[in-house]
């Protein structure tokens, strides 16, 4: 694990800055009062208290600090942006050089005393400026670390790691002050200089500037060089003073790590400048380009943040109309519904109709009659309309799945105002914009289907749950019922109800119509058969009576065919009422022929007055053991084979006569298998409904 | 699929239904009625020689109009229907409730006599 990261779980940010600053402090001052030392013991030739190296070191361990210093301070601060780290060197310097001259001014107002030209004095205000200086030189250094690293690659970080090595090489090779071969030497400074020169040309942040950042860093990177110039001769000049009075005076010059660091800071300083100052002029088109992006993206995300139709025109307007700097535009969509609706920009609805009714005149075949799906470029026919201000036009087809649903006109004062490069923008954003809103529609119709089939979902499971779970079954017969629905939801009701110990009751239906209606028509049926019959009323006042109920809840074209039987097994008869519904196939095992019982009647809800009652009739017969009654819906009547060919009744019969000695489950079960290997597929297009009652 | 051709002939109004008549190909003899009814045709004849088949929905379409017939005394008659076709109508119970002739000029001549 690294020091500095363990050092940063150890104690905070904070804790560290202070104590990197404090540990600064302490250093500068033993770095003077030993600096002083030395030099006042080389005065007086006397031995010095202290040893010589002591100022070095210390110097050292001031640069070390402080460059751990601004690295926690600068280096790790998220927050800041290019500008804002342009602008802590320049407040770092400007900081520094006030203090500097504030000292200054003290030595000028000092004059000529004894006391401003004291070695010792003139070198504790050198050591304070050289601690400026080297403050200063130190927080542009990691400033110019970050800007250098920013979009930073494995080997740029890499070579920034050989650089700061190299600084600190250089650094403790200062303070031992041990003169190593001059060849030595050179190479460590060649190699510093030109990996401080390939560190330098990494300016990318440059280009993330806008025009307005771009004069606040020239004017901010000025500055700082000036301080910099500045230090470096007040620097200097305190330095040769001092020289010439004490041989033990070690110069800053005489220090590398010095000139190493103000060389880089000040290249890049430069550089920057430069780059910056030549990037001036083509920052717009940088800006302009971003927006494009930007513009692109917004187009392309209104779809994701649940923003509608509405707004994707919006932004299409607003990002085409900045692209190209149009004086105005419109937009005209032919919406989801087919209503024709207008967006403008900068012009009113008025102009736009005079353009429209102009180039109409002039029989202009373009873009804005919506038939037509190219992009055109109309400027030369605005010439001929004097009442319009603009003199461009521009017209964009925005397309949805291959049709035209809508023009884009973006519309210049100036005259041929539209270059291609625009053209080819916003042909993109029209496009684009075009696909979000397909997938708009289309998001929207999976909605609408999801909920469509919901709701057939809870049809189905309702329409189910209203037949019956079992059947009323006695010892003088057996029923058995088959029901199977198509995907779409049908509404086939069967159902049985005992009214007394020798009445029952049974009720087929088929209510007209399909889906969640037919699922509520049947649930009513179901409600009228089971308070009715239990009344035990004949068959037709049974009729009449559900006939007055359900004109009230059927609406107009509905209605439901019914066939309504009570089985007296006292008397063995059976009496029944039929409204409209399939005629009821008998098997009389005493002819031993299953035969349609013939009578009339009229579905429930066609006659919606009193009248219902003459249109009913009541019906009976006998039955004896081994007769069959099936009750069936016209789905399977009508159920098709692939040569469009009906089930028919005839076959219907059929099966009944051959299978009549079964079981009433028996028979069932050959009529479906018959009726299934009739229509030669599983898949059922209508209801299938049966009821199979076997009398014993 | 369906298709609905009207003519006039002698003051009366003939609806004639080509093909056949499901849910979705009702709305259209529901329109050719109505259109009808709101011309204000006293007299309507519906052609069923080339019906083929009428589902239930198809039958609703009549039996809607049954009311607004009587009360606007319009006289309303059926004609050329296929026998297959007449078994429906009659399954239903909606032949008591219609006039259904055997040919156009059946047809006619009952449509005049109950306008009179």
């Amino acid at each position: 694990m690294p020091i500095g990261f363990l050092l940063a779980t150890m104690f905070k940010t904070k804790a560290i800055i202070r104590l990197t600053s404090l540990c600064a402090a302490i250093s500068w001052v033993i770095l003077v009062f030993a600096d002083i030392t030395v030099l006042f013991s080389d005065l007086k030739a006397l031995p010095p208290d202290v040893p010589v190296w002591l100022p070095r070191v210390m110097l050292d361990l001031y640069v070390v600090s402080l460059f751990y210093y601004y690295k926690f301070r600068i280096e790790r601060d998220e927050g800041l942006n290019f500008t804002d780290l342009l602008w802590k060197v320049f407040a770092t310097g400007l900081i520094a050089t006030v203090i500097s001259l504030a000292v200054r001014l003290v030595l000028f107002l000092l004059g000529s005393t004894k006391l401003s030209t004291n070695v010792l004095f003139i070198d504790f205000v050198y050591q304070i400026n050289l601690a400026l200086f080297i403050n200063f030189l130190l927080a542009a250094f990691t400033c110019w670390k970050r800007l250098i690293l920013y979009q930073k690659s494995k080997w740029l970080i890499r070579a920034w790691l050989v650089f700061e090595f190299l600084l600190l090489g250089i650094l403790l090779y200062d303070s031992i002050h041990v003169v190593l071969s001059e060849a030595i030497s050179t190479i460590a400074i060649v190699l510093t200089s030109l990996l401080g020169l390939v560190l330098s040309a990494n300016m990318r942040w440059v280009a993330y500037l806008n025009f307005k950042q771009k004069w606040t860093s020239l004017l901010l990177l000025l500055l700082s060089i000036f301080y910099l110039v500045y230090f470096l001769y007040s620097v200097t000049i305190w330095s040769d003073q001092i020289t010439q009075q004490s041989g033990a005076f070690v110069n800053f010059q005489s220090h590398v790590f010095n000139i190493a660091l103000l060389a880089f800071v000040l290249t890049y300083m430069s550089f920057s400048f430069l780059v910056v100052l030549f990037n001036l002029p083509t920052s717009s088109v940088f800006e302009q380009k971003l927006e494009e992006v930007v513009n692109f993206q917004r187009i392309s995300q209104s779809i994701q943040t649940e923003q509608s139709e509405e707004s994707v025109y919006n932004i299409l307007l607003e990002s085409s109309v900045s692209s190209v700097f149009a004086d105005a535009a419109w937009l005209e969509i032919k919406g989801a519904a087919n209503e024709q609706r207008l967006f403008t920009y900068q012009i009113t609805e008025k102009e736009t109709k005079e353009i429209h009714a102009h180039l109409e005149k002039n029989k202009i075949k373009g873009a804005l009659d919506q038939s037509s799906d190219k992009t055109k470029n109309l400027s030369k026919h605005l010439s001929s309309l004097k009442s319009t201000r603009f003199r461009s036009l521009l017209a964009f087809p925005i397309k949805v799945k291959d049709e035209t649903i809508g023009t884009l006109a973006l519309l210049k004062e100036l005259p041929e105002g539209f270059n291609k490069e625009m053209t080819r923008i916003v042909s993109a954003f029209a496009n684009q914009a075009g696909i979000s809103i397909e997938n708009f529609r289309l998001m929207e119709e999976a909605f609408q289907n999801a909920r469509y089939k919901e709701e057939l979902k809870i049809a189905k499971t309702v329409q189910q749950s209203l037949l019956p779970a079992r059947l009323e079954q006695h010892a003088d017969f057996e029923i058995s019922a088959f029901s199977a629905s198509a995907d779409e939801v049908g509404g086939d009701y069967y159902d049985t109800l005992r009214i007394s110990d020798h009445e029952i009751a049974l009720i087929i239906a088929d209510v007209s119509g399909k889906g969640t209606t037919a699922a509520f028509h049947m649930s009513q049926m179901k409600g009228i058969f089971h308070s009715l019959a239990q009344l035990g009323p004949n068959p037709r006042d049974f009729m009449a009576k559900a006939n007055k109920a359900l004109v009230f809840c059927l609406e107009r074209g509905s209605f439901i065919s019914a066939t309504y039987f009570v089985i007296n097994t006292d008397s063995k008869k059976v009496f029944y009422s039929r409204a409209g519904h399939c005629p009821v196939l008998l098997y009389k095992s005493s002819k031993q022929k299953a035969e349609y019982l013939k009578d009339k009647g009229t579905a429930l809800g066609m006659v919606r007055s009193q009248d219902y009652r003459n249109f009913v009739e009541d019906n009976e017969f006998t039955y004896e053991s081994g007769d069959v009654m099936v009750l069936y819906t016209d789905g399977i009547t009508e159920a098709k084979n692939n040569k469009g060919e009906e089930f028919g009744n005839e076959r219907l019969a059929e099966v009944l006569q051959n299978n009549a000695e079964k079981s009433s489950k028996e028979i069932e079960e050959s009529v479906i298998s018959t009726l299934y290997k009739f229509s030669g597929s599983e898949d059922i297009n209508d209801d299938y409904t049966s009821m199979t009652v076997k009398f014993r | 699929m369906v298709h609905i051709k009207r003519l006039q002939e002698d003051g009366a109004d003939i609806i004639a239904i080509v093909g056949e008549i499901d849910a979705s190909s009702s709305i259209e003899l529901d329109l050719a009625i109505a259109k009808s009814v709101g011309e204000g045709y006293k007299k309507i004849l519906v052609d069923c020689q080339a019906l083929e088949y009428i589902s239930s929905a198809g039958l609703g379409v009549f039996m809607s109009y049954i009311e607004e017939l009587r009360d606007k005394n319009i006289s309303f008659v059926l004609f050329g229907m296929k026998e297959r076709v007449l078994n429906t109508f009659s399954i239903l119970g909606l032949a008591d409730l219609l006039n259904i002739r055997e040919n156009k000029q059946e047809a006619k001549k009952l449509a005049d006599e109950l306008s009179l």
